[in-house]
């Protein structure tokens, strides 16, 4: 089981709310993908307008536990103000801490992240930062108080997947407490697999199901490579070898002579 | 008297986030807000004068990755 600051979940995969050709098909995407966690996000709403009421009546009936992020923000205190606004709008403590640097790699801002992650685990909330595989900046936001922490794999939407695989594996090593989810930059089954591969506790990924030829099956795709991943690395993987290894008993070969030995 | 809402520039009379929230169409609607950059919980619109030039952000729920 997946547990985040004391909740427990069935699925190991999370999943954004984002860029669906419909409403329809996020749906659809989120039931074949198991997922029992989904991001949301807040947006400015236009003067008597009803989008973000017509959304949230659609996350509300998949009954699924929401995650709100600060997506978009660039300064910590932008940050914190977004957090509290999502915390009042989602009545939830939880948020998808999002300090970003630039708007080529959106790469998070770990200073203001760790500014801003402090700032509100003060006030109660259980903070889920987006960072990188950064050792040291790991250790700030561990040190502040959070409890899961969400390293990329490559920049929001690239889907060129673990970029930095040793770092993610290094990051896995030293922190063997902390809930580790692999968020962005995942884009095939396979490299979600990877991650679940190294003992990440989760993945988190949107733009792969999303933009994908069909969303609901790549969804279904993703749900089980989670699962493969996972019971993958709970199985024990072998440490792999520079030369071969006869999986075929050597003893009893036919035709065997021992000259042929080098 | 010219404030910012959701960065456009509009002529509003609400003395308070409570009176404009209500003249927008938001008085029941699943909104946010914050003023001059710091959050405004719902229970304090109505304690939240407004003045000149104020930064107003509404905002509610959206699809988020």
């Amino acid at each position: 089981m997946l547990t985040l600051y004391g909740e427990r979940f069935a699925s190991r995969l999370l999943l954004g709310t984002a860029q669906y050709p419909s409403p329809a098909i996020l749906r659809q995407a989120v039931e074949a993908s198991s997922a029992e966690i989904v991001t949301v996000s807040l947006r400015r709403e236009a003067a008597r307008a009803r989008a973000g009421q017509g959304f949230w009546e659609l996350i509300e009936q998949l009954g699924v536990r929401v995650l709100p992020n600060t997506a978009g923000c660039r300064a910590a205190k932008e940050a914190v103000a977004t957090a509290e606004m999502a915390r009042e709008l989602f009545d939830t403590p939880w948020i998808k801490l999002e300090v970003i640097a630039n708007d080529d790699t959106l790469q998070p801002e770990v200073f203001g992240l760790v500014e801003a992650a402090a700032i509100l685990i003060a006030q109660g909330f259980q903070v889920l930062p987006y960072t990188t595989e950064d050792l040291s900046v790991a250790e700030r936001l561990v040190g502040v108080g959070c409890a899961v922490l969400m390293p990329w794999a490559a920049p929001i939407g690239s889907a060129r997947g673990l970029i930095n695989r040793e770092g993610l594996k290094t990051l896995r090593a030293y922190f063997p407490d902390t809930a580790l989810i692999v968020d962005a930059g995942i884009g095939a089954p396979s490299q979600a697999a990877e991650a679940m591969e190294l003992g990440y506790d989760a993945v988190l990924l949107n733009t792969a199901i999303a933009k994908a030829g069909d969303p609901v099956t790549m969804a279904a795709a993703f749900a089980r490579a989670v699962e493969a991943g996972r019971l993958g690395f709970e199985a024990g993987l072998i440490e792999p070898r520079d030369m071969a290894s006869p999986s075929t008993p050597v003893a009893g070969t036919p035709f065997f002579k021992i000259d042929r030995v080098s | 008297m010219q404030i910012l809402l959701n960065g456009e520039p509009i002529a509003t009379d609400a003395r308070t986030l409570d009176e404009l929230c209500a003249k927008l169409g938001f008085a029941e609607a699943k909104v946010a807000t914050a003023v001059n950059g710091s959050f405004v919980a719902a229970a304090k619109r109505g304690l939240t004068p407004l003045a000149p030039k104020d930064e107003v952000e509404i905002v509610s729920p959206r699809q988020g990755g």
